[in-house]
């Protein structure tokens, strides 16, 4: 069988498939439909320092071939999650990568201090997050904020940090480039993309918060270009995501320029997403006689 | 390990304008208990978001459950055109559903869509209850089964064409339904008054929440609800609406 492992800023992962942050908490309830173990990352839900009640409902809605989320980010806050999810998360043979949030640079550092001495494997970023009004997005679509606050992070984070990218700008290379010049071990894309819908029977937002991150296959295309395109302006490694809902989805992705594949709303739709792909890459590979998914990391230029 | 399952659909049958029934042999049958709800899919994946979907009837016996829908956008639409002998892919059962049944003189309140699921409570409870159910109209869909577990049947619609003109509320106070616990599902105007009502007669409430899901399964927290206390989990004065609930105590959620 062809070798599915991947190395990431020195963490090895044993194959390139990973949840998307916010998707599946940390791995608690969907660890009843999954087996972790066979995951190579779970990625959990951002966590800030302290907990933090998210948007007025509802939260979500459906839109073709994808949906919106405004969530707002609702965590628990980092001590329950250091008492509960991480110690969840020790007893299983998966890498840890914890996604972190905050309004303000401290706050994000307060988490990443936090979890200097902890389990954690890596440490993800979140600049993107569209749906909250201080920090996330803000500290995203700049790119001298980027290059700030990724040089902060990394001068306090003990694991290597991911910066998690939004694609709400105008050239998201130069946020790429401005994580990369910061420290970033890697970075991650794509977040979601600011959407609206709107109720025409009622003449009201679907959403409380108006707007909303649009997830979903419909998205997939976007991802697979900025992915490409971030992989020709920056040498570290780039964590693809964004409508990722099959094997074929995750191959291309790779063939983009990803080094490893998150696994978001999908599983919302089917909830053994990320094994049905880990098993069609496995396929793929054998019936290209391809030894190594690694092969697979830009292989289309 | 849980999972997706491919049901099979016995019946399906249209119960008024825009009330649908269907009957779904299923594993999750055997698990259920009343007031949980499982996710449905529709047959194509644009639609990446699950219907969650209260159960009306467990069968333990021919593991089936009974779904009763109304029909408000693209997916219970699609539901309406299946037939039986079609499948259809369902997760469940999710929710912790009615579970506190230890009470003597229980009464059972739904309204609108919210009727279904207090038939397989009235059912467990082997007709040893009141049912209060509240309607638009004379459509009163589901009151001769409700009729039949022999429970004291009580109507009230909100056009006055069948029962007491006005709210549930009105129609318990109409006609004198004596209860020391209240199960309720319905639109959260009904459960606050029943709230209301439970807190004045001193007795205990529980209401089935609704709110627009996309997991299902906790994961995601799409679907909270305001809580009069810090959530155990959530450490917000949230809770999750799938997980935690679809029912709570009547003291624990804001309405």
């Amino acid at each position: 069988m062809a070798d599915m492992s991947v190395t990431l800023a020195g963490v090895t992962l044993k194959n390139p498939v990973m949840t998307a942050s916010g998707t599946f908490g940390s791995g608690m309830e969907y660890g009843e439909y999954v087996d972790l173990n066979r995951l190579g990352a779970v990625v959990t839900k951002g966590v800030a320092d302290h907990p933090w009640t998210g948007n007025a409902t509802p939260r979500v809605a459906e839109v073709p071939s994808g949906m919106l989320n405004a969530i707002g980010l609702q965590n628990p806050g980092i001590d329950t999650f250091m008492e509960r999810d991480l110690p969840f998360l020790e007893q299983y043979d998966t890498v840890k990568i914890v996604n972190v949030c905050g309004h303000s640079t401290e706050e994000y550092l307060n988490v990443v201090r936090k979890l200097r001495n902890s389990s954690a494997d890596m440490l993800e970023i979140n600049i993107s997050c569209p749906n909250v009004s201080e920090g996330g997005i803000a500290f995203g679509t700049n790119p001298r904020m980027v290059e700030e606050i990724t040089r902060a992070i990394k001068y306090e984070a003990k694991q290597p940090i991911i910066m998690k990218l939004s694609p709400n700008v105008t050239d998201i290379t130069e946020i790429a480039k401005a994580a990369e010049a910061g420290g970033a071990d890697a970075v991650s894309l794509i977040n979601t993309l600011t959407g609206m819908k709107i109720d025409i029977e009622r003449q009201a937002f679907l959403l409380a918060n108006k707007t909303g991150g649009m997830s979903g296959p419909a998205i997939h295309p976007i991802a697979v270009r900025m992915v490409y395109q971030v992989a020709q302006a920056v040498s570290i490694p780039i964590i693809g995501m964004g409508g990722i809902a099959t094997w074929e989805d995750a191959v291309e992705m790779m063939l983009a320029g990803a080094m490893a594949v998150s696994i978001g709303t999908a599983n919302f739709y089917n909830p053994r997403a990320t094994l049905d792909v880990i098993e069609g890459m496995e396929g793929y590979l054998e019936r290209k006689g391809i030894s190594s998914v690694k092969e697979l990391i830009g292989a289309v230029k | 390990m849980k999972r997706k399952e491919i049901g099979k659909i016995k019946a399906v049958q249209q119960l008024t304008a825009d009330i649908y029934r269907m009957d779904v042999e299923c594993e999750a049958a055997q698990a259920a208990v009343p007031g949980q709800f499982c996710n449905l899919y529709m047959a194509s994946e644009a639609h990446v978001l699950p219907r969650p979907i209260s159960i009306c009837q467990i069968d333990k016996e021919s593991g089936t459950l009974t779904f009763v829908y109304r029909t408000v956008g693209q997916g219970t639409k699609w539901f309406t055109t299946l037939q039986a002998g079609d499948t259809i892919e369902l997760m469940g059962p999710l929710g912790n559903g009615f579970t506190e049944l230890g009470y003597n003189n229980p009464m059972l309140v739904g309204g609108g869509v919210g009727v279904p699921p207090m038939l397989g409570l009235a059912q467990a409870l082997d007709g040893k209850c009141t049912v209060v159910l509240g309607y638009r109209d004379a459509q009163t869909f589901l009151k001769a089964e409700f009729e039949k577990t022999g429970a004291t049947v009580v109507i009230a619609t909100d056009d006055g064409s069948v029962g007491t003109h006005g709210t549930v509320v009105d129609a318990i106070k109409a006609n004198g339904v004596e209860a020391d616990v209240i199960y309720s599902c319905g639109p959260k105007p009904m459960l606050r008054a029943l709230k209301g009502y439970a807190e004045e007669k001193k007795i205990a409430c529980y209401v089935s929440m609704e709110e627009r899901m996309a997991c299902g399964v906790g994961a995601c927290l799409g679907c909270v609800c305001e809580t009069t206390e810090k959530d155990h989990h959530s450490k917000v004065n949230n809770t999750r609406v799938c997980k935690d609930g679809p029912v709570f105590r009547a003291e624990e959620v804001v309405l």
